[in-house]
């Protein structure tokens, strides 16, 4: 049923400003229909101020916003056909969880008894039944978000929004929240946009995702995109954990670049477009695409001392401290092992690289 | 400092921390304890204690200055209700305006106007309500002392209630309206709803402050219209008798009650 290839959203050019400070410079994005899209960023990036003018509780100062063709941005949020998963849930306190979930559908013009009957299955499909007649102060963190997301999905928004409805929830629940959302998702059919500042979640929910920074969009791209192939310094930074080094490109030929890292070691990259030579650039290795050795494998090896081993639980990191050059980091996953060496702390050795592993970044 | 307090820096273990406490206590509490006790007098003296009795009351009720004392209080109940009701729907307005308004200019003036009537004598008060009065020809009677009450009831409703109001954030109306509240239906089902306790609060407050009230009634109130305190000022003027007691006694209890309810109104939490 639903069109793969609708545009949901529609941003075009939005900017937002509080007097002297611009929250958001000129963001322009399309959300297709049935999409679990994430704005993802640091606190102050703009992405909750965004998901606010979607809503409707934010003016846009200038630009644009459609929502399946229609323009939104003038209506008051109680003529916008979307809903909003708070961060503190917002769940009304002096009502019943029923009256909560029923609210929405009340206030479109539902009976009461349809608007309850209609609540009741909500409640019923996030398993909530029995809490029904009690009070939002009544019910933990998790059953709270539950219900905040039955009230949202009631009226049957077009689009669902979600304002780090996650961020009050300890690890577990987290975890089987994130679950539990993107099944959501796929049975209603509803597009979610989903607003985080955790890339790991992020990554695991988004169908796609929109790094933001600073007011600007940095990347927009699938979680594969945004993790693989980082497009600037800031998104491979801050997605994941990696290997940040300042290169200077020694030389380029055959859509290869030869890099310079300082301490006389050199790395060969690929993919090196928009990059001149005797350009001080940033190189990004992520730390599981590294491997050690005794002698040099094939690729691309740089010899090294292992400065310490860390385990942490799944994996195990190792620093490397390359002669005169700069540290590394290496993660070498458990289930590994067999095929992957570590070294003792002290002991010489390579840390190798398929070519292609390590990305320039223009910045 | 989460460790138990030392007893060294408790206040209760100063040198005469008890004594002072108790002397505050008795002076505050003994002229209301004596009229209390002494409207329970068999006595028609005012000092001589002559065994317990409810006389005094039936007095009131029923003895010759009866009807008297039945229609101040009348008056005074219709008042402190028309002007507790009055003032209560003013001061939740001013309280959603000032708390829900944003940041405005002349917003701490707004707020200093709104409270300054708590700290004007009441005397002046009452002067410059009576001039007003004058100046524009309005005929004293019950209707400027209900104007007047109004007027000074305000402040003491709009303290409980954006007290209130500052502890419910507003995501709650943005919730209601993400969910096709209009505006106004968010503040007549939300907003309101969430202020109650802050209200009830208040309209007590107000209702005891235009019962109490004297000296501005006494300026603004026509000839031969009495409130049950300007009664009793003036059946005291002709002295004292036992009955004054009673009916103070009650007034206090009326006034004890209300203060009671309007603090666990306050306290409670209609979000459990």
């Amino acid at each position: 049923m639903s069109n793969k290839e609708q545009i949901a959203i529609d941003v075009r050019g939005a900017v937002k400003r509080y007097g002297d400070f611009t929250a958001l410079k000129k963001i322009s994005l399309s959300i297709m229909d049935n999409e679990f899209f994430t704005l993802l960023g640091p606190s102050g990036c703009g992405k909750t101020t965004l998901l606010r003018m979607i809503a409707g509780f934010e003016d846009v100062t200038e630009g644009a916003i459609f929502l399946y063709g229609d323009e939104i941005e003038n209506l008051p949020p109680y003529e916008r056909p979307v809903n909003t998963v708070f961060q503190n849930y917002a769940l009304f306190p002096h009502m019943t969880i029923l009256d909560n979930v029923a609210f929405g559908l009340e206030m479109r013009g539902a009976s009461k008894a349809d608007a309850r009957t209609r609540a009741g299955e909500m409640l019923e499909l996030v398993q909530l039944s029995q809490f029904s007649a009690r009070k939002p102060s009544q019910l933990s963190g998790g059953q709270q978000q539950r219900v905040a997301l039955a009230r949202a999905l009631a009226p049957k928004p077009k689009v669902l929004l979600l304002d780090e409805p996650l961020s009050a929830l300890d690890l577990k629940l987290r975890k089987a929240m994130q679950l539990e959302l993107k099944h959501l998702q796929r049975e209603t059919g509803i597009t979610f946009i989903f607003v985080t500042h955790d890339q790991e979640e992020a990554l695991t929910m988004s169908d796609r995702i929109a790094v933001m920074s600073a007011g600007e969009m940095q990347q927009l791209g699938s979680p594969t995109d945004i993790y693989e192939r980082p497009r600037n310094m800031f998104v491979a930074d801050f997605i994941g954990e990696t290997n940040l080094l300042e290169v200077s490109v020694d030389n380029i030929a055959e859509g290869r670049a030869v890099c310079h890292l300082g301490g006389g070691h050199e790395l060969t990259c690929n993919e090196v477009e928009g990059i001149g030579v005797g350009s001080k650039v940033h190189l990004s290795i992520r730390p599981e695409r590294l491997f050690m050795s005794d002698e040099p494998a094939e690729g691309e090896s740089l010899k090294g001392r292992v400065k310490e081993n860390i385990f942490v639980g799944t994996d195990i990191t190792t620093i490397v401290d390359l002669a005169d050059g700069p540290d590394f980091i290496v993660r070498t996953s458990n289930s590994d092992r067999g095929n992957k060496r570590i070294f003792e702390p002290g002991t010489e050795m390579y840390v190798n690289m398929e070519l292609g592993a390590a990305r320039l970044l223009v910045d | 400092m989460a460790t138990a307090k030392s007893a060294k820096f408790d206040i209760k273990s100063y040198k005469g921390f008890k004594a002072i406490t108790l002397l505050c206590l008795f002076v505050l509490y003994a002229p209301l304890l004596v009229v209390t006790i002494y409207s329970f007098n068999a006595s028609a003296s005012l000092t001589v204690w002559e065994g317990v009795s409810l006389r005094w009351y039936a007095d009131v009720f029923t003895g010759p200055e009866s009807e008297k004392f039945k229609l101040a209080a009348r008056n005074s109940f219709v008042i402190a209700i028309v002007a507790a009701t009055v003032s209560t729907t003013i001061a939740t307005l001013a309280a959603t305006g000032m708390v829900r308004g944003g940041k405005f200019k002349l917003r701490t003036v707004s707020f200093g106007l709104i409270s300054l009537p708590l700290m004007v004598p009441e005397i002046v008060s009452a002067v410059a309500i009576l001039i007003f009065f004058n100046s524009i020809g309005f005929d004293r009677g019950i209707m400027t002392i209900l104007l007047a009450h109004i007027a000074f009831c305000i402040p003491f409703a709009y303290l409980p209630i954006s007290a209130r109001m500052q502890g419910i954030e507003d995501s709650y109306e943005q919730a209601a309206m993400d969910l096709y509240a209009t505006k106004k239906q968010a503040f007549t089902k939300i907003l309101i709803p969430l202020m109650m306790p802050g209200i009830i609060s208040g309209f007590l407050l107000a209702f005891i402050v235009s019962l109490d009230d004297f000296i501005i009634t006494n300026f603004v109130k026509g000839a031969g219209v009495e409130t049950l305190p300007t009664a009793i000022f003036g059946a005291v003027k002709q002295g004292i008798k036992p009955n004054i007691m009673a009916i103070s006694t009650m007034l206090l209890g009326v006034s004890v009650v209300m203060v009671t309810i309007s603090y666990f109104v306050s306290k409670s939490d209609n979000t459990k």
